[in-house]
């Protein structure tokens, strides 16, 4: 059923909305808007507000007209003005999903500072930007991100928008998703376009990565979904491809917040963040104590990539729980992930299974890592890695 | 202070096993336990509480037998419990669990703070948390690895992102989902385990909730699960055995990967 909302947060009492209903049904409370039982939902009051206070959602489940929504939306992720790559993956994708309905592809870029990224984001598969920019926006906030995100989506009807499962997707999409009563897909890793009825084919992980289901949203729009990064491909960026840029306004109402970024504390350094390494040597029960993380993090500085850890490793306090890779961890996907005396329990490959490369050391020639390694080497840790060090040193000189 | 802790019965995954043949999980005689990432949500509440005054609610959406984690929840030391079952709640997706999680903190009335956990173990969405804030209109503060402060209506909180943290001011009333940095959940004292135990605990439908039914259940889901398969077993990697020189040296050529020599 749709429904009428006076954003508490927005509405700062002007009075705008009164005069604009056609039916006299809204009246001023306590500097608050407050529409009367009497509405019908006509929506002279939401464009009339100047603050994008009033909010009126429409179609529950099952409502809405759906052939007036086509193409894929991304959302883009920006840290300091710079786009991050998974944006340019979920490009990637969607380029692959319009082509096969022959949609547009758009991305919506909220930043302080848009530099040279429009133009960009068109070299690696945009048809179309809509860049939403104002100093306010230069790290990102639930609200202000949300409210926007919403408005544009509302307006430019794309059938489905897509945004990375990171910290800031993860807090986003679902807000958004609330606001649209639509459904929403997280971290996906796997997205099709199913050829009989047209809609999002969703597949990701679940029941601790047990099973793959697959997940649709038929009748209700967007179709919306959160992908995990580093699993789609981004494209070739083509400086000759074409596309629009489209300016969204800012209007007052959307950048209120009632939350704050007081300080940022960036990792410290040198403490690269596991999820983004491109070596991960990571290890688990089999390493007995915490000094021998010390053996680990040599091998790891050497090869200029960070150490993770399975779970039994972190509940034993042999290493600091963002090193955790895993279900209730982490997930990574590096270049190379070498596993050191870790059994490879499904919870922990759930984390680290789609790096590039995995190797695994291991004393017992049936644990389960070696059935999905890459490269199982049968030896005692202990013996085997500190040579593994000293050989590295001997070949880098 | 008012705190509702939403928290959720999972199946243990660990002992999740598949049906190789028909690919479908096998789910008898798989325990169901509190989501681990609640432990650390109720905690929190309770350590809050216990230095500021106020009350623990915790509150769960599921079928009858859902009441045992709220009896764990007590025994940790919630004042609270208060089970959201009806038939109509079947088949909840995300959307529709925030809905009717949320009509329940405004029919509990005077929160200051819900608080859930990171994720739940078998739906692994985290979207929980962020849609019931949105159901609200409440200000939200995701993946919270310490809470600073709280009181005077504000609350100071560390949130961990990709590459770093960010210290986040809030205004009361908030929504906040919980990382297991947060602090260490404590065991259920006997004082509790006797009150959990005695508890009578309220039993809320869909009528005391006044929810219409497109707004919960399947009916209020948009989203379906269609397909359900196992990961592809993987043939498994090439096992080397040797000498642990051997083994070095062979690791070695596949970590520099043959751009060194
Ligand atoms: C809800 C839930 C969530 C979970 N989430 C996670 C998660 O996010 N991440 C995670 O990792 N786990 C998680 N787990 C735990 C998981 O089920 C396993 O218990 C855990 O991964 C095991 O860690 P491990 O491989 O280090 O230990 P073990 O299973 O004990 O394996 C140790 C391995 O080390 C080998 N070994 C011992 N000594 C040596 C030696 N000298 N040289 C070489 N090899 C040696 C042994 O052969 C053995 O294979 C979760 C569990 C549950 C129930
Ligand atoms: N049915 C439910 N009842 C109560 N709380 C829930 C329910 N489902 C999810 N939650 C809460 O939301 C969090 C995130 O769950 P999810 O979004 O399913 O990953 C959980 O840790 C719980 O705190």
């Amino acid at each position: 059923m749709a429904s009428i909302e006076v954003r508490r947060d927005a509405c700062v009492g002007c009075g705008a909305c009164v005069p604009a209903c056609p039916f006299g049904v809204i009246s001023m409370e306590d500097g608050l808007a407050v529409i009367g039982e009497a509405c019908t939902l006509c929506g002279a009051c939401e464009s009339a507000c100047p603050y994008g206070a009033i909010i009126i959602r429409t179609g529950e489940a099952g409502g809405g007209d759906l052939s007036e929504y086509s193409g894929v939306m991304v959302l883009a992720e920006q840290r300091n003005n710079e786009v991050d790559h998974s944006t340019l993956e979920l490009l990637g994708e969607a380029s692959r999903l319009a082509e096969v309905s022959g949609e547009k592809v758009s991305v919506l870029l909220m930043t302080a500072r848009p530099g040279n990224w429009p133009e960009r984001l068109i070299s690696h598969g945009a048809d179309i930007v809509y860049v939403a920019a104002v100093p306010e926006l230069e790290r990102y906030r639930t609200e202000p991100f949300s409210r926007i995100a919403e408005r544009v989506i509302r307006e430019k009807k794309p059938a489905v928008v897509l945004a990375a499962a990171t910290t800031t997707g993860r807090d986003l999409m679902p807000r958004i998703a609330k606001y649209l009563e639509t459904g929403l897909t997280a971290d996906c890793t796997e997205l099709a376009i199913d050829d009989e009825t047209g809609v999002l084919l969703q597949t990701r992980p679940a029941f601790g990565g047990n099973i793959l289901a697959t997940i649709v949203c038929s009748d209700t729009r967007p179709q919306m979904a959160t992908v995990r990064p580093k699993v789609m491909k981004a494209l070739e960026p083509d400086s000759s491809r074409k596309g629009v840029v489209e300016e969204i306004g800012i209007l007052p109402g959307d950048l209120e917040s009632r939350t704050e970024i007081l300080e940022w504390l960036p990792l410290e350094e040198g403490e690269v963040d596991i999820s983004e390494a491109e070596v991960i040597v990571s290890g688990g029960r089999g390493l007995k104590s915490p000094e021998n993380f010390a053996l680990l993090r040599e091998l790891a500085g050497l090869l200029g990539g960070s150490v993770g850890a399975s779970r039994a490793a972190v509940d034993a306090g042999w290493i600091e729980y963002p090193h955790q890779v895993g279900q209730t961890g982490k997930t990574v996907q590096p270049r190379i992930y070498l596993a050191c005396g870790i059994s490879g329990a499904v919870q922990h490959r759930v984390g680290m299974q789609s790096s590039d490369r995995i190797l695994a050391l291991n004393k017992d020639e049936n644990a389960p890592i070696f059935e999905f390694c890459d490269h199982g080497y049968v030896g005692d840790l202990f013996e085997v890695l500190p040579l593994v060090i000293k050989e590295i040193r001997r070949r880098l000189g | 202070m008012r705190f509702v802790v939403v928290v959720k019965q999972v199946p243990d995954t660990a002992e999740v096993r598949i049906d190789e043949e028909k690919g479908t999980l096998i789910r008898e005689g798989v325990p169901s336990i509190l989501n681990p990432f609640d432990e650390y949500a109720i905690e929190e509440a309770l350590r809050w509480r216990d230095e500021l005054g106020g009350s623990v609610i915790v509150v769960t959406m599921g079928p009858p037998q859902a009441e045992a984690v709220l009896r764990e929840a007590v025994a940790m030391g919630a004042d609270e419990a208060i089970l959201l079952s009806d038939r109509a709640f079947a088949g909840a997706d995300t959307l529709a669990t925030s809905n009717t999680l949320a009509r329940a903190v405004s029919r509990i009335g005077d929160v200051d703070v819900v608080i859930t956990g990171k994720q739940a173990i078998d739906g692994d969405t985290a979207q929980t948390g962020p849609s019931i804030a949105a159901s609200l209109d409440w200000p939200q503060v995701t993946f919270v690895g310490k809470v600073r402060q709280l009181g005077d209506g504000v609350m100071v909180a560390e949130r961990y992102v990709e590459d770093g943290c960010e210290v986040i001011r809030a205004s009361l009333p908030v929504v906040i989902t919980l990382l297991k940095d947060a602090n260490t959940p404590r065991l259920p004292s006997l004082r509790g385990k006797m009150k959990a135990r005695k508890m009578e605990i309220p039993v809320w439908g869909i009528d005391d909730l006044g929810l219409e039914p497109g707004k919960v259940g399947l009916d209020g889901s948009p989203t379906r699960v269609v397909k359900v398969a196992t990961p592809e077993a993987s043939s498994g990697g090439e096992i080397h055995r040797g000498e642990p020189g051997e083994l070095a040296a062979l690791i070695v050529d596949r970590l520099l990967g043959g751009e060194v020599e």
